[in-house]
C-alpha cells in the first residue's frame, strides 16, 4: 500500500515536473501573439475532458474500492437496543446517500467527457425546463420527508423512553482529564452534588446531608452494568465542557459545567459475548497483528466511555473502562463497592 | 438618491486624471475597489498558506505519532522540543488553522477579493457605493490578520480551545495555556474581523441595490451577483451576534460576570461564578456559525455558476430556480443553528425542529446541483482551469451534501457528532468546494485583475493533483469517523481500539503532503503570471457579463465615458440566430430575436 502510494506521488510529480517544462516553451511562443480568444484549443478540450473523466471515474472507484477496503472498520459492533435503531437508520440512509452518490458523479464527469469542446461542436440553447425542475424538487423532497420522518420518530424515541423497567441510574462526572462513575445505590436515587462541596475524599462534591445520597456508590477507572437493564445516565462537569461518548452504544451527550444533562439506554450485549462476536473477534485479531507488529501488548476487547469534546491538553486520552455483565455478576461487583457514607 | 451618487461618481471619474497618484493612494490606502480586491486577495493567499502550513504540520503528528520530526522543532520551538509535538500546540494549530481558513481565508479571502471584484463591474457601477468605508474594510481585515498573526508567538501559544472557542475552556486561562493572553487576542482580532466584514457587507449591499447601470434589472443580474448579495445579507445579519458572543466572553474573562460560567472548580479552587450557561455561548455562536458556512459557500457557488454557464457556452439551467434556491438556503440558514447542539442536553423536542429544518436546506441545495449538472448537458464545454475547478465544485458539493443528510438527522449526529465524520463533511462540502470556487474565480478573472493571462498547463496540473489529494485527503476520514474516531486528538494511540486506523492515517497525510505540494504550482503561477504574463485581451473568455467591457488596464471609475446600458441577461450564449455563441449584456435586442423573458 504505502510503496503503491509513493510510486504515484512520485509518478504525479514526474508529471508536474514535465509540465512546468513545457509550459516555459509553450508559454514563450505564446507570449508573442496575442489573440482576442483565449478559450482552450479543441486538443485541450478533448484532452482535459478525457482526463476529468478518468479523475471522476479514479474517486468513483476509490469510493467504492474503499467502502470494501475499509468498510469493515465502520461502526463498531451495536450493544445497546438503541444502537440497533439507529443502525438501522443509518444504514438506510447510507443506502439511500449512497445510491444518489453513486449515480450523480459518473453523469457529471461523463457530461465533461461527452460535451467537451472538441470541433464541430454545437452547444444546445436551453433557459429552463419546468417539468425537469419539478421531478428533481419533488423526488428529493419525497425521499427527504420519508427519512425526516423516520429520523424524528427514531430520535423521539431514544430521548424520550419509555422503560418497563426502572432504569438503573448513573452519574457520570467529567473533569480535565478523567472520568468518575456514582452510581444511585439500593435506593436509585442520586444524592443532590455541587462542585462547591468537594472537600477532601468527597471528590464529587455529593451533599452528605442529602439521604438519598448516603447509599450512592462512586468507582473510578472501570464502570460496570447490568446487561439487559435500561440506565439512565446523568452527566456533570467540573471544569469544562466533556462530552460522554461511548461508541458500541451508539451513545453521546455533553457534560457541561453548572447543569445535569441526561441520555439512556439499554445495554444488550455483555463485555463477554461481544468478545465471541465473529466481526469483534476478526477486528481483535487484525489489531492485535499490528499490536505484536508494534512490539506491544495484546489487546482484549473492552467497551470505552471517550472523551469527545475539546477540553484541554489530554483530552485525546480521557477515558473509561465499562464493563458490561449479566445481573449476578453486577450484584456481587457491586456489593464489594464501597458507599458514600462508609468512604467518608 | 441612486442617480445622484452615481452622477456624483460618474463627476468623479472625470475629474479623476486631475489627482496626484502617490504610491501610497495608488497600492497602499486606495479606494479602488480593483485594487482593494487585490489586497484582499493577496492577504488571504498569505493567510492560506499559513492555515494549510499548520495542517501538513498536525497531519504529520497525526499519521507519525512517535517519530520526531526535526521540522517541527524548526517550526514551533519549544513547542516542540525534540521534534515531538506537544498536545496544547497540536490543539493550538487546529484551533488557528480552523479560524484562519473559515474566516481569514474563506470569507474575507474569497468574498472580499471577489464581490470587490465584480459587483462595482458586474452591475456596472464607477465603484462601490463608498470607496472609503471600502477601504476601512480592507485595512480592518489586515490588522486583525496581523494581530492574529502576532497571537501565534505570545509565550503561553495561541488560542486553543477550537475555532468554536467554548467557553468554559475558552475563558479560563487556568483550563489550558492557549486560553490566556493568545484567546485575548484571538477576540481581539475577531472584532476586527467583524467590524472589517461589516463594512464591506453594507458597502456590497448598497452598491448592487442602488448603483446598478442602466437596464440592469434584478433579474439581469449575474448569479455571482445574487450570491455576493444575498452574502452580504447574511453577513449583515449573523455577524453582530457573533460580536455579542465575543463580547460577553470578554466580559466573563476579564469583568468577573457570569455569562457562561457557572459552578466551576478550576486549577483547586472553586470560582464564584453562578447562574451562566456555556450554552448560551454554543447558540449565539452557531446563529453566526450556521450562515457563516453559507457565507463562504454562496460566493464560491455564485462563481461556479458564471463559470460554468461562460465555459458550457449555454445559459445557466433555471436561472429562476436557482435565484429562489440561493434564497431558500439563506433563509432556512437562520433556522438551522442547532444541528451543531444536538447533544448539548437541548430540549428532544427542538432537536426535532431542527432536523426538520436542517434536511429541509437538501432540497434548494439537490435543485442546485442538478442545474449545474444539466447546464452542462448539451453544452461545448471549454475546459480551462477555472471550468475544471468549477466542475470540481460540484463533484464536493455533492459528495459532502450528501453526508449532510447523515449529520442533520439528530439520531445518527448522535453517533458521530465531533467525530471525524464531521471533519471529513464539513472539509468537503464548505472547505473544498469554497477552495475550489475561490481558485475557480482566480483562474477565471485573474485576466481582469492583473491583465494578464494565467499560464493554463500550470494551472491543469495544479487542478490534477489538487483534485486527487483532496479527496485523498477528505474522502478517508469518513470512515475514521465511523469507526467512533473523535476529532480535535492530538493521537489515537492510546486507545487500541482505533489501532487498525493507522493505514488510513498514513494515506491521509500523504496525501496532504501532495496536496500542499500543489500548491506551489499555484502560487509560481499566480505571481509570476501577475508581473510578466501575456498580455490579457479584453474578453479572453467571450463572455457576456460586463467587467468584460472595461478596458484592459484599470482605471479608477471603471469605464472611460459612458457607462455601457444593458439590454438582456447574461446568459445569453449560443443563442440561435446570433452570430457567435454569447451575446454580450450590452448589445440590444434586435427585433427578430425571441424574448426570453429577461
Ligand atoms: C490543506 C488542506 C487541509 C488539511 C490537510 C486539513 C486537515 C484538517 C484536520 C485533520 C482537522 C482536524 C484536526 C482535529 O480535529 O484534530 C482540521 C480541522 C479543521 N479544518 Fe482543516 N484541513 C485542510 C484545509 C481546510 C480548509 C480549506 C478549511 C476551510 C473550511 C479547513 C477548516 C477546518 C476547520 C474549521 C477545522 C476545525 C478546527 C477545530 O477543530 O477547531 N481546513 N483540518
Ligand atoms: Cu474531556
Ligand atoms: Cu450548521
Amino acid at each position: 500500500m504505502m510503496t503503491l502510494l509513493i510510486t504515484a506521488v512520485v509518478v504525479l510529480a514526474i508529471i508536474a515536473l514535465a509540465q512546468v517544462v513545457r509550459i516555459f516553451e509553450i508559454s514563450n511562443s505564446m507570449r508573442e501573439q496575442k489573440e482576442e480568444d483565449n478559450r482552450p484549443s479543441h486538443k485541450e478540450n478533448d484532452s482535459y475532458g478525457k482526463i476529468g473523466f478518468a479523475l471522476g471515474m479514479l474517486f468513483w472507484l476509490f469510493a467504492i474500492w474503499s467502502t470494501f477496503k475499509w468498510g469493515k472498520y465502520l461502526l463498531p459492533v451495536s450493544a445497546s437496543n438503541e444502537g440497533l435503531d439507529t443502525d438501522q437508520l443509518m444504514w438506510i440512509t447510507m443506502a439511500v446517500i449512497g445510491f444518489v452518490f453513486l449515480i450523480t458523479q459518473p453523469i457529471l464527469f461523463y457530461f465533461v467527457y461527452r460535451y467537451r469542446g472538441i470541433k464541430g461542436r454545437k452547444a444546445t440553447y436551453m433557459e429552463h425546463d419546468n417539468k425537469l425542475e419539478a421531478i428533481w424538487t419533488v423526488i428529493p423532497t419525497i425521499v427527504l420527508a420519508i427519512i425526516i420522518t423516520y429520523g424524528i420518530f427514531t430520535w423521539s424515541s431514544i430521548m424520550n423512553p419509555d422503560f418497563e423497567e426502572e432504569p438503573l441510574v448513573v452519574e457520570l462526572y467529567a473533569k480535565q482529564f478523567s472520568w468518575q462513575a456514582r452510581l444511585a445505590g439500593d435506593d436509585n436515587i442520586l444524592g443532590y452534588a455541587n462542585v462547591r462541596l468537594i472537600e477532601g475524599a468527597n471528590t464529587l462534591g455529593v451533599d452528605p446531608n442529602d439521604l438519598n445520597g448516603l447509599d450512592d456508590i462512586i468507582v473510578s477507572g472501570e464502570l460496570h452494568l447490568p446487561v439487559n437493564r435500561p440506565v439512565l445516565f446523568k452527566f456533570r462537569a467540573q471544569d469544562v465542557i466533556h462530552s460522554a461518548y461511548m461508541p458500541h452504544f451508539r451513545a453521546q451527550m455533553n457534560c457541561v459545567p453548572g447543569t445535569v444533562t441526561q441520555f439512556a439506554f439499554t445495554p444488550n450485549k455483555t463485555t463477554a459475548e461481544m468478545r465471541q462476536v465473529p466481526k469483534v473477534i476478526n477486528q481483535i485479531d487484525h489489531i492485535n497483528s499490528l499490536r505484536e507488529e508494534m512490539g506491544e501488548e495484546p489487546y482484549e476487547f473492552d467497551f470505552v466511555l471517550l472523551c469527545n469534546k475539546i477540553c484541554g491538553s489530554a483530552h485525546y486520552n480521557m477515558q473509561m473502562k465499562i464493563v458490561v455483565e449479566t445481573e449476578e455478576e453486577f450484584n456481587s461487583w457491586l456489593k464489594e463497592q464501597t458507599t458514600f457514607a462508609e468512604s467518608l | 438618491m441612486a442617480a445622484e451618487v452615481q452622477n456624483a461618481s460618474e463627476h468623479h471619474a472625470e475629474e479623476h486624471h486631475h489627482h496626484h497618484e502617490t504610491f501610497w493612494n495608488k497600492y497602499v490606502f486606495s479606494i479602488d475597489h480593483k485594487m482593494i480586491s487585490k489586497q484582499f486577495l493577496i492577504t488571504g493567499i498569505v493567510m492560506g498558506i499559513i492555515g494549510m502550513g499548520m495542517s501538513l504540520l498536525f497531519r504529520l503528528q497525526l499519521a507519525w505519532p512517535d517519530k520526531s520530526f526535526p521540522i517541527l522543532n524548526t517550526f514551533l520551538g519549544k513547542w516542540a522540543e525534540d521534534g515531538v509535538m506537544d498536545p496544547n500546540m497540536y490543539l493550538a494549530l487546529v484551533t488557528i488553522h480552523g479560524t484562519i481558513m473559515v474566516f481569514f481565508v474563506l470569507t474575507a479571502g474569497l468574498s472580499g477579493t471577489f464581490s470587490n471584484l465584480l459587483i462595482p463591474l458586474q452591475v456596472g457601477a464607477r465603484d462601490m457605493a463608498s470607496g472609503f468605508i471600502n477601504m476601512l474594510s480592507y485595512w480592518f481585515f489586515f490588522t486583525s490578520s496581523v494581530v492574529m498573526v502576532v497571537s501565534l508567538f505570545v509565550p503561553d501559544g495561541p488560542a486553543a480551545a477550537g475555532w468554536t472557542i467554548y467557553p468554559p475552556l475558552s475563558a479560563l486561562p487556568a483550563a489550558m495555556p492557549g486560553s490566556g493572553s493568545g484567546m485575548t487576542l484571538w477576540l481581539v482580532s475577531m472584532t476586527l474581523f467583524i467590524a472589517s466584514s461589516l463594512l464591506g457587507a453594507l458597502n456590497y449591499i448598497v452598491t448592487v441595490l442602488n448603483l446598478r447601470t442602466k437596464g440592469m434589472s434584478m433579474t439581469r443580474l449575474p448569479l455571482t451577483i445574487w450570491a455576493f448579495f444575498v452574502t452580504a445579507i447574511l453577513g449583515v445579519l449573523s455577524f453582530p451576534v457573533l460580536f455579542s458572543a465575543a463580547l460577553l466572553l470578554l466580559f466573563d474573562r476579564s469583568m468577573g460576570t457570569s455569562f457562561y460560567l457557572s459552578d466551576i472548580l478550576i486549577g483547586g479552587e472553586v470560582l464564584s461564578n453562578t447562574g451562566g450557561s456555556p450554552i448560551l455561548y454554543e447558540h449565539l455562536f452557531w446563529f453566526l456559525g450556521h450562515p457563516e458556512v453559507y457565507i463562504i459557500l454562496l460566493p464560491a457557488l455564485g462563481i461556479t455558476s458564471e463559470v460554468i454557464a461562460t465555459n458550457s457556452r449555454k445559459p445557466i439551467f433555471g436561472y429562476r430556480a436557482m435565484v429562489g434556491s440561493i434564497l431558500m438556503i439563506a433563509f432556512l440558514s437562520f433556522i438551522v443553528w442547532g444541528h451543531h447542539m444536538f447533544v448539548t442536553g437541548m430540549n428532544p423536542f427542538l432537536g426535532t425542529v431542527f432536523t426538520f429544518t436542517t434536511l429541509l436546506i437538501a432540497i434548494p441545495s439537490a435543485v442546485k446541483a442538478f442545474n449545474y449538472i444539466t447546464t452542462l448537458w448539451k453544452g461545448n464545454l471549454q475546459l480551462t482551469p477555472a471550468m475544471l475547478f468549477s466542475i470540481g465544485l460540484v463533484s464536493t458539493f455533492i459528495t459532502g451534501g450528501l453526508t449532510g443528510i447523515i449529520l442533520g438527522d439528530s439520531a445518527l449526529d448522535i453517533n458521530v457528532h465531533d467525530t471525524y465524520f464531521v471533519v471529513a463533511h464539513f472539509h468537503i462540502v464548505m472547505g473544498l468546494s469554497a477552495i475550489f470556487g475561490m481558485f475557480a474565480g482566480i483562474y477565471h478573472w485573474f485576466p481582469r485583475m492583473f491583465g494578464r493571462m494565467m499560464i493554463r498547463p500550470l494551472g491543469y496540473a495544479h487542478f490534477v493533483i489538487t483534485f486527487i489529494s483532496a479527496y485523498g485527503v477528505f474522502y478517508p476520514m469518513h470512515f475514521l469517523g465511523l469507526a467512533g474516531l473523535p476529532r480535535r486528538y492530538f493521537t489515537n494511540t492510546e486507545f487500541p481500539m482505533f489501532d487498525n486506523l493507522v493505514d488510513i492515517n498514513i494515506i491521509i497525510s500523504v496525501f496532504a503532503i501532495l496536496g500542499g505540494l500543489a500548491q506551489i504550482l499555484f502560487l509560481f503561477n499566480f505571481f509570476y503570471s501577475a508581473l510578466r504574463g501575456k498580455r490579457a485581451p479584453q474578453n479572453p473568455w467571450r463572455s457576456n457579463t460586463l467587467e468584460w467591457t472595461a478596458p484592459v488596464k484599470h482605471l479608477h471609475g471603471n469605464w472611460p465615458g459612458e457607462i455601457p446600458e444593458v439590454h438582456r441577461w447574461p446568459y445569453d450564449y449560443s443563442k440561435p440566430g446570433a452570430k457567435e455563441d454569447f451575446v454580450p449584456q450590452t448589445v440590444p435586442i434586435s427585433p427578430d430575436e425571441e424574448a426570453t423573458g429577461h
